[in-house]
């Protein structure tokens, strides 16, 4: 198991996360390792996007859900009373499901980030750069003034990636960032998350077993028990969840037997 | 280097952090200003008016004299008005409602409609107190009359009446509709079997918007010609009439305070029926949107 | 089809005791009962779809009724009034003997009033709305939705009657300047008046900015201050502009609280301490007098009505253009 490796970004301890009293994923204990790319893989409705978003606690906006246990993020619990869990999302990236670029240009929309986080730098450097990072600097450099929402789908959600990288997070979470996406510009994202995965911790919800062997480091799978609970069935190297599961579980999914 | 220094970043995050503090501050403010305005409204028309509240309020006529004064002629008047008004309205308006969304063509001319009954919600009520004092006054040579009045009161309800409806109408599920005309049902038959029933709890609710709105309504009843003072009940709809609205704005515009205090009592009977018809409304809708699980 | 097991029509088979022909008379009698049924149905059908007609279509009647009226007597009016008086002049006196029908005094009496209330409403409609929208628990924005249409839902006379016996009498408790039918007061509480609007309006553009939006900003850090003005507010504009010029129009339409606590002064003024007379206020006062019909007293208040009209027709218009450009955007 990846959980012994000593350079974590992330370990969760015993997580649950409930609406309300039922659990969504109970018991969830897993380690994301530094500058690699982890995928959560599992049927859908597993609870799979529901443990991604209480990395950065974005599940504190549904009123009705709670998280029990730990997450550390780079040793410190983020669930601890004094965390303030804007502060987090600062550090912890997200990409969503479907591109979500807000009603502004394109500049504003990567510049977004940076103001209100009080960034003081040069403004126009840092969204070139961050347009750069994300593979769409040279197909939108002459129109940085047009409406975001004018993009197709496929640069919507590299303008999306671009914002994220503009407040230079250390994690970036992403929730089946190319489900809305033709094969063209979910390649595209691929290709973009190999090269981030340089600099940057990622971790990826996706339904889509290829792309999780394809981009992927490490791959958790995780299932819903008989109680329609999610829980974490295993976890190891990519390689090694696709080509040798320990789990029955673990294999009759990915060898497409259900879910 | 990192973008924002850690120092930098919480020296800005704290000052985010008041600001977002003094803004809730500001928004909490505000609602609470609405909210103790219609507090110092009920509290100042309750405190003037509870004391001159009796059967004789209810049963007299107006009088010279404050503390005989009574709302008898107005409450009459504008039970026939209203009437008038929200029959008028409601056959009138569901069938423009049920025309738009089930039998016209979305085109310009649909287009053209729905634009202007948008419009006809957005001319102010004394306009239409003009036009019916021209069209049913003066051209058709009803006269000042109750049904004159009503007239008037249902052109002004109209819109609320098909916005509402149109919306109650296209609320209903395309598949309910399908499967009538699977049976060989025709347009009518669907509409009146199955989309009227669907949709009648919110058309009754916007029928009784519609109808409050008239009770209230005193500027196009006055510029139509209805009476200020009226010493006897209305006998027909040809009868000159006052309603309850214009009463109080005759009291109130008296100089002697007793007159005050009997538009105060006549303000709380107005509530009183207002609020009655809304929690009518309100009732009507909890109760039917639990009945109508298809 | 020719056989239905069980159904009494079995073509090609008399073995139960019916002759071919009687049984062509049956299918034939059938289908003229069919035929006839559907001829009267179809009849019923034109005539209820033709009925539905001339009910929506009363609806252009009706304002085409309105602009007619208006025009109609107003030409009479402009006939004796030159439009160089109307619009040139200061003064606003029909019903004195000396008489000036300059449109200037009660243009600045309704405009005082309705920018008045505007001021009130904005701020505290824009706010609420931001509060029920986006801070809100469910349960207490479930509580103040209701009485904040309750405030809406109350007739006019009893916001100028509050105005004039409640708002006024504290005014004038802290300035002596102020008269007993000022602006001030009127404006006040139309602001009061108009707040539900603003506020329910702008909550509505605010809820439908999709939540992807507000979670974007969040997942960058973003306060929930900073999500509220930074990204809803400015992806909600053109719905609360629309919500804005829908409400100011309501405003300049308002008749019974400026009726009873503005004063009945045409006063070419923007001071907000003293007695004025706003476009609506004026048709009141002409209704409530005697002035015989037919007569240039009379007219004026067909012309002021146009007036009336033809401001908040542009201003509803105009609303409607932002509502549907808000629209486009998310829908």
């Amino acid at each position: 198991m990846v959980t012994t490796e000593k350079n974590l970004i992330i370990e969760t301890k015993n997580v649950s996360v409930f609406y309300g009293d039922t659990p969504a994923v109970s018991g969830i204990s897993l380690g994301i390792e530094r500058e690699k790319i982890t995928a959560l893989i599992g049927p859908s409705g597993c609870g799979k996007t529901t443990l991604l978003r209480s990395f950065n606690r974005m599940n504190d906006l549904i009123p009705i859900a709670r998280t029990s246990g730990e997450i550390l993020f780079e040793g410190h619990n983020i669930y601890a009373e004094n965390v303030d869990p804007t502060e987090i999302r600062y550090r912890i990236g997200m990409v969503f499901q479907r591109p979500n670029p807000f009603p502004k240009s394109i500049y504003d929309n990567i510049a977004f980030g940076p103001r209100i986080n009080g960034f003081s730098g040069n403004m126009d450097e840092l969204v070139e750069k961050s347009l750069i990072g994300a593979a769409l600097w040279d197909e939108v450099k002459d129109r940085l003034r047009t409406s975001g929402l004018e993009l197709s789908g496929g640069q919507q959600q590299r303008l999306c990636i671009a914002r994220t990288l503009a407040v230079e997070p250390t994690v970036i979470l992403m929730d089946e960032p190319c489900s809305a996406l033709d094969p063209i510009a979910t390649l595209a994202i691929e290709e973009l998350m190999r090269d981030l995965s340089k600099q940057y911790s990622i971790v990826i919800v996706t339904h889509n077993m290829q792309q999780a062997a394809r981009v992927s480091d490490y791959t958790a799978f995780i299932t819903q028990d008989e109680r329609r609970i999610g829980e974490l069935v295993e976890y190891d190297d990519t390689r090694q969840i696709f080509t040798n599961p320990t789990d029955e579980r673990t294999e009759a999914y990915i060898t497409g037997r259900f879910g | 280097m990192a973008l924002i220094t850690e120092v930098a970043f919480h020296a800005h995050m704290r000052k985010r952090k008041i600001r977002g503090y003094v803004f809730y501050a500001l928004c909490l403010t505000a609602v609470a200003l609405g909210l103790v305005m219609l507090a110092a409204l009920l509290y100042n028309v309750l405190s003037e008016g509870l004391s001159r509240l009796s059967w004789d309020f209810i049963t007299n006529f107006p009088s010279r004299f404050p503390e005989r004064a009574g709302i008898h002629a107005a409450i009459l008047g504008s039970i026939y008005v209203v009437s008038i008004a929200g029959l008028v309205a409601f056959s009138l308006g569901v069938g423009a409602a049920i025309y738009l969304e089930e039998y016209a063509q979305k085109g310009t001319f649909a287009s053209f409609i729905q634009l202007n009954i948008a419009n006809l919600a957005g001319v102010p009520s004394i306009v239409y107190g003009i036009l019916g004092l021209e069209i049913f006054v003066r051209i058709m040579e009803l006269g000042k009359s109750v049904i004159a009045g009503g007239l008037t009161l249902a052109l002004l309800v109209l819109p609320i009446v098909i916005i509402a409806s149109q919306e109650a109408i296209r609320a209903v599920p395309p598949s309910l509709k399908e499967g009538g005309f699977a049976l060989g049902a025709t347009k009518w038959q669907v509409v009146r079997r199955l989309v009227l029933p669907y949709a009648f709890p919110g058309i009754l609710t916007g029928a009784i918007l519609a109808v409050s709105r008239a009770v209230g309504e005193t500027a196009p009843l006055i510029v139509m010609g209805a009476l200020t003072f009226v010493p006897f009940a209305p006998d027909g709809p040809m009868s000159r009439f006052t309603v309850l609205p214009i009463q109080i704005f005759n009291w109130v515009s008296r100089p002697q305070e007793g007159f005050h205090v009997a538009a105060a009592a006549g303000i709380i009977v107005l509530l009183v029926v207002l609020l009655t018809m809304n929690a009518f409304a309100v009732f009507l809708r909890h109760k039917f949107q639990k009945g109508t699980q298809w | 089809m020719s056989q239905i097991d069980g159904g009494r029509i079995k073509f090609g088979s008399g073995s139960d005791g019916v002759s071919y022909m009687d049984q062509d008379k049956q299918v034939l009698g059938r289908f003229q009962r069919m035929f006839g049924l559907r001829w009267k149905r179809n009849l019923t059908e034109a005539f209820i779809k033709y009925g539905l007609f001339l009910c929506a279509i009363l609806s252009i009647f009706t304002t085409a009724g309105i602009i007619a009226v208006l025009l109609f007597e107003a030409i009479q009016f402009f006939q004796e009034v030159s439009i160089f008086e109307f619009l040139g002049s200061t003064k606003w006196t029909p019903l004195f003997s000396s008489k000036h029908f300059g449109i200037w005094p009660l243009v600045t009496g309704t405009l005082l009033t309705s920018i008045g209330a505007m001021l009130v409403a904005l701020p505290l409609g824009l706010l609420s709305a931001i509060y029920l929208s986006e801070y809100a628990p469910r349960r207490v924005r479930a509580t103040l939705k209701p009485i904040l249409e309750v405030l809406a839902g109350i007739p006019t006379v009893v916001y100028g009657y509050f105005a004039l016996l409640f708002v006024t009498p504290i005014l004038r408790s802290i300035s002596d300047n102020i008269m007993v039918f000022n602006g001030l007061s009127a404006a006040i509480v139309m602001g009061i008046m108009i707040l539900p609007m603003v506020s329910s309006l702008s909550e509505d553009a605010m809820q439908a900015v999709p939540r992807s939006l507000r979670e974007g900003a969040y997942a960058l850090g973003a306060t929930q201050l900073e999500v509220a003005t930074k990204i809803v507010v400015p992806a909600a504009l053109s719905g609360i502009v629309a919500a804005f010029i829908l409400s100011m129009s309501r405003a300049i339409g308002e008749t019974m609280i400026v009726a009873i606590a503005a004063g009945q002064n045409p006063n070419f003024t923007f001071n907000p301490f003293v007695p004025i007379e706003t476009m609506t206020a004026y048709i009141v006062q002409v209704s409530m007098g005697d002035t015989p019909t037919g007569t240039i007293e009379f007219k004026t208040i067909f012309t002021v009505g146009l007036s009336l009209f033809v401001m908040t027709l542009i201003m509803n218009l105009l609303s409607q253009y932002f509502v549907k450009r808000f629209r486009e955007v998310y829908e």
